[in-house]
């Protein structure tokens, strides 16, 4: 028994955002560090890596504002959150038992979703401080290397959510489907999401009973 | 300006390994620019243009003479005019006017080359000079945000970052900045980066003598000294000439993102992903306990018949 978990529309989402932050992300660290400087021959040299990665990251956050409604709802902390995050070492022991019972989303998946949503602004508001040639002019340059500092210290909490992200959902089996086809395991959801399952099937129940 | 000049890369942009470095011997050279005998001939400005073949938009009039009023990608040099009034014992205020050639300073540790990604792009040569390699230069600003003294411009017209070469070409086959050739003065003077601080130091003994008890030289150590230095008649307040920072630095700010940010966050991404790795070998990963009846229902519509099962 499949139950649904994303809409049609949250997926493509979900996946636009996620092409556009693999290419910010690769024409960023190609100007971030001089090792990476070779992931710019993937978007036609250096140059076009600067004109390009300013549009591929304002694309992204615009992509993710529309995810963020999409799942802010069950993304507010709660106090079983903080419980769940005090016990977080069990969890990494493989231990899920020991865990709280969780609604839609555990503590870490909501502490992801918020440092998503900061760092992103803050490489939003930053990274027009130093867009050349367009708006760089504007901000004096004290203040640009102040947003080129934050510039990339936001961009690696996302890009370190990004890799806690991907690692739980290659941890967690069964999470894949979610976002590839929409539905979950009723069990995958049984087990990792009990309280949003509950939820889930009290809803169909009452539907069945109002027809 | 080029990639092609017969000059030894003691520092290279962006690049983690080390320059080539049998050549040691090269001796440093600087540019000296003595403001207590400059007449703002403007003459320097002129042959810039001439040698770098650069044509300025013509400006406006700002009721000064700064002309044009700030440093450009075409204008790699720009003399600077303050005037000022001093207090003097016996001759009560006294007005002067200081006439500063404003231009890159090559720096012996530019805070341009720290903050450029582009490898290449932005190159110091053993000789102490700092040139831009245009052709590498991809126009991201990172070397305006470095320069401690404002002096890279990004062209409107290219989206590349110009200034003061030094004129690299030209000493590269033993010749003189165009700048120093012109000077009808003798106000800018080049030679090894030790004669220019020999020859400053008689400056400073004559000015002294001449009243100027703060006379001195101007080769900040902030940026581990620069080879275009000044004599300046007011050392101990260099931000009369036009701005002058009195102890340039590279910020903390930029020193603290192109200095210990970038092998940390390359650590920190690497070694999460590490981690993650050695995290699902050890404990494995987190499967559905199908431990229900309720679990094990018929397929779905959208699950393929598999004859195995």
């Amino acid at each position: 028994m499949f139950i649904t978990r994303y809409k049609d529309s949250t997926r493509m989402n979900h996946w636009a955002v996620a092409l556009l932050f693999i290419c910010a992300g690769l024409t960023g660290l190609a100007l971030f560090h001089p090792s990476m400087y070779f992931f710019s021959v993937f978007f036609g040299g250096g140059q076009w890596t600067r004109i390009l990665h300013p549009f591929f990251g304002l694309l992204m956050v615009l992509g993710f504002v529309f995810l963020f409604f999409a799942v802010l709802r069950d993304n507010f902390w709660t106090k079983v959150d903080t419980a769940w995050v005090k016990k977080t070492p069990e969890l990494l022991k493989g231990n899920e038992h020991a865990m709280p019972k969780v609604h839609k989303y555990n503590a870490g998946q909501k502490g992801v979703f918020w440092l998503f949503a900061v760092c992103l602004v803050l490489l939003l508001i930053t990274g027009f401080m130093f867009w050349q040639p367009w708006f760089a002019d504007f901000f004096p340059i004290p203040l640009r290397r102040i947003a080129m500092l934050v510039h990339a210290v936001a961009a690696l909490g996302l890009v370190l959510g990004v890799i806690v992200h991907v690692y739980a959902a290659i941890w967690v089996k069964g999470s894949f489907r979610a976002m590839t086809r929409g539905t979950v395991e009723e069990a995958w959801a049984k087990s990792h999401h009990p309280l949003w399952h509950e939820e889930v099937t009290r809803k169909e129940k009452k539907e069945v009973h109002t027809r | 300006m080029s990639s092609l000049q017969s000059l030894d890369i003691a520092a290279r942009s962006a690049t983690t390994a080390t320059t080539p470095m049998a050549r040691t011997h090269k001796p440093e050279v600087a540019k000296l620019i003595d403001v207590t005998s400059c007449i703002g001939c403007k003459a320097c400005q002129v042959a810039c243009m001439q040698w770098n073949d650069l044509r300025d938009e013509i400006g406006e009039n700002h009721g000064t003479y700064d002309n044009p009023r700030d440093l450009t990608p075409q204008s790699w040099t720009v003399m600077k005019y303050s005037e000022i009034t001093t207090k003097t014992e016996d001759e009560g205020d006294r007005l002067e006017w200081l006439i500063r050639k404003d231009g890159c300073m090559h720096c012996e540790e530019p805070g341009c080359l720290k903050a450029c990604p582009a490898p290449g792009a932005i190159v110091k040569y053993t000789n102490g000079i700092v040139d831009f390699i245009s052709e590498n230069c991809i126009g991201c600003g990172y070397c305006v945000a470095g320069c401690p003294f404002d002096v890279p411009r990004i062209s409107k017209v290219d989206s590349k970052a110009y200034k003061c070469s030094l004129c690299a070409d030209r000493v590269a086959v033993n010749m003189e900045p165009a700048c120093v050739k012109i000077c009808p003065t003798g106000a800018i003077r080049f030679g090894t980066k030790e004669d220019m601080i020999d020859y400053a130091a008689e400056r400073v003994v004559d000015l002294k003598e001449r009243g100027y008890a703060n006379a001195g030289l101007y080769n900040p150590a902030g940026v581990g000294g620069t080879h275009v230095m000044y004599v300046l008649q007011h050392a101990d307040k260099p931000t009369l000439y036009a701005g002058l920072p009195e102890n340039p630095t590279i910020s903390p700010t930029v020193a603290l993102w192109k200095g210990i940010a970038k092998p940390l966050g390359v650590a920190a991404m690497v070694g999460a992903a590490v981690a993650g790795f050695f995290h699902y070998m050890k404990v494995g990963p987190i499967e559905t306990h199908h431990d229900e009846p309720d679990v094990h229902p018929t397929p779905g519509p959208d699950q393929r018949d598999d004859t195995r099962v």
